[in-house]
């Protein structure tokens, strides 16, 4: 199953090597360009082919994440599908009010975060210890803010917002607040 | 462009001299025209805020390495809210509008309609921009340039007189970009006094793309009356004006928090949904950042092309018709903001969020294929700072835009949202590396026409300003976002240094950016001349309309 940390680095691969690519063709074009050329047309073939290209990648980037990427349909299809295990949090005043000091999830099963703010836009994201991101949602006062989640490694996380909300915000971590278990 | 080698004499009075009259008698102020004066006044500023907002931007690099004793939570993130805005309107809109009052006469062949109009737009800029970033420095106000309702009007955090300030010159500076938009559009359509009556109608039409879209249909096509770089401009304008009209009223509603409150009653925030706001305000501010800056950048590669070449860009009509694509594009695509807001319908999300942004990777390959291609017909071309300039800023835009289109993916931006991926690869590259070569490249191909022929004082300080922008640039954005990737989150702070390693290499990268920038002014500096550079804010002696002295 892929997870967050699979997907990107599959970014970063695919990231570096266009970013190589790029580089190379603008370091090889201006030494082109300032040399005398054989060919001095550009194909208009050349053209719309470059073109074709742009619209395939634009699009089929949507469309290869969607069918790959689990959390992509899960989240489009949250409200027609039943949750195991539900978690209502409240953040006010800068603070995460938990519904207990230890949220226990099991493996491998659908998990509904519903987050409520009282006042402020914040964020609500899961990190694990090194501080990479599992996941994250924007926390908008009077809307629902809900998220569901499959998790499949047994391991604490903490909860962090990942929203500015003014300078208090950036203290707005709550350490092993989520844990998994059974995970085989 | 011509330039000169670094002079050799080590002299204090040599330099001293020449760091007063100027390289080789430097800028003489007296022979300059009104509209090159305003126009130059533009540049400086803008290259003054562009320090500004880059010693900020060192100050949070630092901070972020290790935190500053002397700079309190309160104040860092006051620098956080002033740094993008002093950067775009203090700097780019001043640049960008500075050369544009200059190049749209000077394409249109007549003179601009209103120096007053131009001056006072100069003023408002240069003075609003001083004002909100004078009362976030002293008074903390830092509800950042995303301004998420309701934290404006959180006045147990922020001081509202000191956001009242900060919303006054907000509102200054979008009054003197509607004044540029104004001067832009009067400057396409009127008829200057004493000449032939000019077709104003079917000139806008032809600057706003109407011309291009009714030939679609017609057998016999219609000329374009207004040259590319000049539709390019007055799109890109229309992006302004509605961004300015949109920031303006959510600058108004705050305000009317703001006073409440200064009389002593809180209004209910709750009046406002901060969902709906956050979709308005998105659809105003994205058209700087999705629309605007990507069709002036368009429309200044053509025009470098053109004066760099001498020649006629590649497949015209299809770059004409890339820029309408972008502009109705610019309108439709905020939502890849909102991306992470779950509330937002999922057809916003997948319409405008994904699918018209991805437009965006196709109108901005065009408009680099399209450039690139005018230049590869005209070789062999000597590599001139206008041209190393404009590769740059090529290459700027092809890496960031696509790394932008990647987080604009609802399945990627769950897990990019808000990191310094965006920030880094995305947002600094692109304004950088992409929009800040490409402006430094029309400085250089306009430097001759602005000072009446100036010699640069160094190659070498351009090519040190070359690369330190180029390295600095691109580095900085690609060590933003490996800490992006390990979950490195922007608008925060990290106290125990946890994504160290990569903050000092984004930092030495920052400090190049720094370093040629530094270089380039004093470049400037000793190529004018002190003398010549204050002669540029005095009144011209020159009594005329004309863009450049007659002799």
């Amino acid at each position: 199953m892929i997870n967050s940390h699979d997907v990107l680095w599959g970014q970063t691969l695919l990231y570096t090597a266009y970013v190589v690519v790029m580089i190379s063709v603008i370091i090889w074009f201006a030494y082109s360009v300032t040399k005398e050329g054989k060919n001095s047309t550009v194909s208009k073939t050349f053209f719309w082919g470059f073109v074709a290209v742009l619209v395939v990648v634009g699009f089929s980037l949507h469309l290869v994440t969607y069918n790959t990427i689990p959390w992509v349909k899960q989240d489009m299809h949250r409200g027609d599908t039943v949750a195991a295990q539900q978690f209502d949090i409240v953040v006010e005043d800068h603070e995460f009010i938990l519904p207990a000091d230890e949220m226990i999830v099991q493996c491998n099963e659908l998990i509904l975060f519903d987050v409520t703010s009282n006042d402020l836009t914040y964020g609500f994201g899961l990190f694990r210890d090194n501080n990479s991101m599992v996941m994250q949602m924007q926390v908008v006062p009077g809307h629902r803010n809900d998220i569901l989640w499959k998790f499949e490694e047994n391991e604490s996380l903490a909860i962090r917002s990942t929203e500015y909300s003014g300078p208090a915000g950036y203290q707005m971590i709550v350490p092993d607040a989520v844990t998994v278990v059974g995970c085989s | 462009m011509t330039t000169n080698t670094a002079p050799t004499s080590s002299s204090k009075t040599g330099f001293f001299k020449t760091l007063i009259d100027g390289n080789e008698g430097g800028l003489k102020a007296d022979g300059l025209t009104p509209a090159q004066k305003l126009s130059l006044r533009f540049v400086v500023i803008g290259l003054i805020y562009f320090g500004f907002a880059a010693i900020e931007g060192m100050l949070m690099r630092i901070y972020q390495i290790e935190i500053i004793s002397f700079i309190g939570v309160e104040q860092y993130f006051g620098i956080l809210t002033a740094h993008p805005l002093v950067g775009i309107f203090g700097s780019s809109y001043m640049i960008v509008f500075g050369a544009f009052l200059f190049v749209v006469p000077f394409l249109m062949k007549k003179p601009l309609w209103s120096l007053k109009v131009g001056q006072a737009s100069f003023l408002l800029i240069a003075i609003g921009t001083f004002t909100f970033w004078a009362s976030g420095f002293i008074s903390h106000y830092a509800a950042l340039y995303t301004l998420y309702w309701p934290l404006p009007a959180d006045f147990d955090q922020f001081s509202a007189l000191g956001g009242s300030f900060f919303i006054l010159g907000i509102a200054l500076v979008m009054v003197g970009s509607l004044l540029f938009v104004l001067n832009v559009f009067k400057s396409i359509m009127y008829t200057p006094e004493g000449w032939e009556k000019q077709p104003g109608g079917a000139l806008l039409s032809s600057a706003l793309g109407f011309t291009g879209l009714a030939n679609l249909f017609r057998k016999e096509k219609k000329e374009h009356l207004v040259p590319l770089p000049v539709a390019a401009i007055a799109r890109g304008s229309v992006d302004v004006a509605l961004n300015a009209l949109i920031i303006t009223f959510s600058g108004v509603l705050i305000l009317v928090y703001m006073v409440w409150h200064l009389f002593g009653v809180n209004l209910a925030d709750t009046a406002i949904d901060a969902l709906l706001y956050k979709n308005w305000y998105w659809w105003g501010l994205d058209l700087v950042a999705d629309g605007l800056v990507l069709i002036f950048v368009a429309g200044t590669w053509y025009l470098l092309a053109m004066l760099i070449t001498g020649k006629k860009l590649f497949m015209q009509n299809i770059a004409r018709a890339a820029l309408a694509v972008e502009l109705i594009v610019s309108w439709t695509v905020w939502s890849h903001h909102l991306l992470s807001d779950q509330s937002q319908p999922a057809i916003l999300k997948i319409v405008s969020g994904e699918l018209v942004t991805a437009f965006e990777l196709i109108t901005q390959g065009i408009a680099i294929f399209v450039t690139l291609a005018t230049l590869w017909l005209a070789r062999p071309l000597k590599m001139t700072n206008e041209l190393k300039f404009l590769l740059g800023g090529l290459l700027g835009f092809g890496l960031a835009v696509p790394a932008g289109i990647m987080q604009a993916d609802m399945g990627l931006n769950r897990i990019l949202h808000n990191t310094q991926w965006i920030i880094g690869p995305h947002v600094h590259v692109a304004i950088i590396v992409g929009l800040g070569m490409t402006l430094y490249a029309a400085i250089y191909a306009l430097w001759p026409l602005l000072t009446n022929g100036v010699k640069l004082y160094s190659r070498w300080m351009s090519t040190v300003h070359f690369w330190g922008t180029l390295v600095g640039g691109i580095g900085m954005g690609a060590f933003m976002g490996m800490a992006g990737l390990q979950g490195m989150l922007r608008r925060t702070i990290y106290m125990e240094g946890e994504f160290a390693p990569y903050m000092w290499l984004a930092g030495i990268s920052g400090a190049l950016i720094l370093i040629g920038f530094v270089f380039f002014m004093i470049n400037i500096i000793m190529s004018v001349g002190l003398k010549g550079l204050l002669g540029i804010f005095t009144k011209s002696k020159l009594d005329t309309k004309d863009l450049v002295p007659a002799d």
